[in-house]
């Protein structure tokens, strides 16, 4: 029975991505499944627009909840990512308040019944008020819900990776200030990496572990559909097949996902029927961003053409 | 099932992924929610959980298909053996498949020689798995143990029985005990290829850990040729641990407390309310290390270690230069950090390596050239036996360099029962510096190592 029900919940989440345009492989469908019924958050590495950051967007759409993204860089830290506390603004209430103060404590004869009274008080002058919220909190704040998008977080410090653990674990977070916030509602938490670092065991061992690659060929050919509407289907496949091709040398940076739908669009706008030689040399800059990139496919382009084709008639 | 899971971790620990006790509870409460009916979605879930880096992931589904190619333990094993065998497992002689199937007089018989007869290839497989699981094969470590386990899973499935039977039959229908002799012989190498799958799942990790550990205690000099290059990996494997962990970005996490001083001078402007803040800086000795390394004949084999860990030394710190030395002394820092490592130790032996030592001279040249490399906040290093071919130690210069430096640390390959005795001026050198340690091993090369760069973190 709960087999069944289980089936059925991935191909749910299959089906509501494929609903906001984002095409999932059973793998990061079960993925997403897995992060909402064990309350995990999942770390997503692949290579540069294979779809780490839609993927994010998609659940966040596909739920309807707000999405809160946190981009990392070198030397992010808290104040930037959690919040910030504003001592300038405490310190001109505690100058506009002077006054207010002499009259709270006018009323105590001896210093001792002054303490106790400026104690009363003690919390207005360390209470949310003076906290500036940054994505961290705020996503914790969110009654509903959402989904939190850490990006990049390889760019990050190793100590910031520190700071996320309490987040990541307990989706609660200590401000020394004010104690400990928990939230409201357990975010979603998408974590991306294009691996220029190692992360922490800590980090990953929290973590569920999502290796966005470049797709296959069908789910490829599925996205483009889903994303380049007006396409005509032996375009779509001789484009993806020919993008195949191109991944098997060895270039700088491959074409990704991202690539190939942008290429689509342009292909679109040429009207291109089919792919030929012409075409793809004159739109080849749009699948490849180096100059030596493009010289060392550019003497492949007619045979990965016919090749495309091939596969095309066959498949 | 849940049984199976925990010997699925095992296996996994067994290909290297790491599954610490935590891991395995998020495991199993993912497998709670999916499932065990689809084979694929157990994997993707499993490997989700579990993996937490491309390779494990790889890892861990080879290892993945490898347990699950194995059948379950099943329980409906005595309704298998009354249908009849489906007819894809038949084996192609049809003789063998009249005399299962036509009523021959196997009543006598154990449930074991029964089954070899009737040729139920489900029936056996599941038989095996079940005494495999009897036999507790998932504890298997050595591939000696191969034999015991196989003789374990064959009494558990009643082998004892089918002698008996065998014995009889022998006398009563010598046609259909050749049958049988002939089934056992294949029962016997179905286990065999069962133990062997069980010694493939579970017991890499321990055998690997234990030939590391061995190695990790294995005297340096001592080390047969075979096993060198294992060596060298574990050097390199260690090597590469001290450089994680010492080589973090050094420039953060410097700063120190609130330097009231300077914020109150900075915000003397609003009345000594502290807008801005000053820190103190931690201060933080840069490492300076000079290493100096006998190559000579004596100690050649343990030279070749020293020299690798040197090499990745270069790797973690900044300021490193080292000196190679068997009977004059030059400076190889370039080789070292323009080569790999292999190649750069080849160039330093051919140049200045395998001669006899002679510290005396050595030093002197160290004196001449390089004294002045050292500074009040280098930390020297000497490998080496200390052996000088009764010729002059030249402790007075050692002296002066310990003078020169702040700390003086000898590493010596030797054991101290034998320091002072024969050509050893291993005492006499002792007085000068401020660390002697004994470093045959593997293990007493990183600590030594990690002690000296921690000292700088």
């Amino acid at each position: 029975m709960a087999d069944q029900k289980a089936s059925t919940s991935i191909e749910a989440v299959e089906s509501g991505l494929a609903a906001q345009g984002y095409i999932a492989s059973r793998q990061i469908a079960t993925a997403v499944y897995l992060s909402q019924q064990i309350e995990k958050p999942i770390l997503v590495e692949g290579p540069a627009g294979v779809g780490k950051t839609e993927l994010a967007k998609a659940i966040a759409a596909w739920r309807g909840m707000k999405m809160i993204r946190l981009q990392c860089y070198e030397g992010l830290d808290e104040a930037k990512a959690l919040y910030e506390w504003k001592y300038a603004k405490q310190l001109l209430y505690t100058q506009i308040l002077k006054d207010k103060l002499g009259e709270v404590l006018g009323g105590a004869q001896t210093l001792h019944a002054a303490l106790d009274q400026l104690h009363d008080f003690g919390d207005v002058f360390f209470s949310k008020e003076f906290v500036e919220p940054r994505p961290l909190l705020q996503a914790l704040e969110q009654p509903g819900g959402c989904v939190l998008l850490i990006d990049e977080i390889d760019k990050s410090d190793a100590e910031f990776e520190s700071l996320l653990l309490e987040i990541l674990s307990d989706f609660q977070v200590t401000i020394p200030e004010l104690g400990t916030v928990s939230a409201i509602t357990p975010p979603t938490v998408i974590l991306t990496s294009n691996s220029e670092r190692d992360l922490g065991d800590a980090l990953k061992r929290r973590c569920l572990h999502l290796h966005i690659g470049f797709p296959e060929q069908r789910l490829e050919e599925r996205i483009v559909e889903s994303r380049v509407p007006g396409i005509s289907q032996t375009l779509r496949r001789q484009m993806v097949g020919f993008i195949h091709e191109i991944r098997t040398l060895d270039l700088k940076k491959l074409p990704s996902v991202s690539e190939t739908i942008d290429w689509a669009r342009v292909l679109v706008l040429l009207q291109a029927g089919e792919l030929d030689t012409e075409i793809v040399k004159d739109t080849l800059n749009v699948l490849l961003k180096y100059e030596a990139d493009i010289e060392a496919a550019a003497p492949h382009v007619t045979t990965f053409i016919a090749k495309a084709a091939r596969s095309n008639v066959f498949g | 099932m849940r049984e199976n899971l925990h010997r699925f971790f095992r296996a996994a620990r067994g290909a290297g992924v790491h599954v610490s006790p935590a891991e395995s509870i998020d495991a199993m409460r993912a497998v709670a929610q999916v499932g065990f009916s689809d084979r694929g979605i157990l994997r993707d879930a499993l490997l989700l959980t579990l993996a937490k880096s491309q390779d494990e992931k790889l890892a861990l589904g080879d290892c993945f298909d490898l347990f699950f190619s194995q059948p379950e333990p099943r329980q409906e094993q005595e309704a298998n053996d009354n249908d009849t065998p489906p007819e894809g497992s038949q084996p192609p002689s049809p003789d063998a498949a009249n005399d299962a199937g036509g009523g021959q007089p196997t009543e006598g018989l154990g449930p074991l020689a029964q089954m070899l007869l009737s040729q139920d290839r489900n029936a056996i497989a599941a038989a095996i798995a079940s005494a495999a699981g009897a036999a507790s094969l998932s504890d298997i470590r050595y591939s000696t143990q191969r034999g015991i386990f196989s003789g374990r899973i064959l009494d558990a499935m009643g082998l004892q029985r089918l002698r008996d039977d065998l014995d009889e039959l022998t006398a009563a229908n010598p046609s259909l005990a050749e049958r049988l002799r002939t089934a056992l012989e294949g029962l016997r190498e179905a286990v065999r290829d069962t133990v062997a799958q069980g010694l493939a799942l579970y017991a890499r990790e321990e055998a690997e850990n234990l030939r590391n550990e061995i190695l990790r205690n294995a005297p340096l000099a001592r080390i047969e040729p075979r096993q060198i290059e294992e060596m060298r990996a574990l050097i390199r494997k260690i090597a590469r641990r001290l450089r994680e962990r010492y080589s973090k970005p050094r420039k953060r996490q410097r700063r120190g407390h609130l330097d009231v001083r300077r914020t109150l001078r900075r915000n003397a402007a609003w009345g000594g309310v502290p807008f801005l803040t000053a820190w103190k800086r931690k201060h933080r000795d840069r490492p300076k290390i000079v290493a100096l390394c006998d190559v000579s004949g004596s100690v050649a084999r343990v030279s070749d270690f020293f020299l690798l860990l040197i090499h990745s030394l270069h790797e973690v710190v900044d300021d490193v230069r080292s000196f190679a030395f068997s009977s004059h002394l030059i400076e190889v820092s370039d080789i070292l950090e323009s080569n790999s490592p292999e190649a750069a130790m080849t160039e330093i032996m051919s140049k200045v390596g395998f001669g006899s030592s002679d510290y005396g001279s050595s030093l002197e040249d160290f004196e001449h050239e390089f004294m002045s490399t050292l500074t009040p906040q280098t930390t020297v290093i000497v490998l080496g036996d200390a052996r000088s071919n009764n010729l002059d130690p030249r402790a007075d210069i050692l002296r002066r360099i310990s003078e020169r430096s702040k700390r003086l640390v000898w590493l010596n390959p030797e054991g101290r029962m034998v320091w002072g005795f024969g050509d050893s001026e291993m005492p006499r050198y002792a007085t000068f510096c401020s660390l002697v340690r004994q470093c045959a091993t593997a293990q007493q090369l990183e600590r030594a190592v990690s002690d000296i760069v921690a000292s700088y973190q």
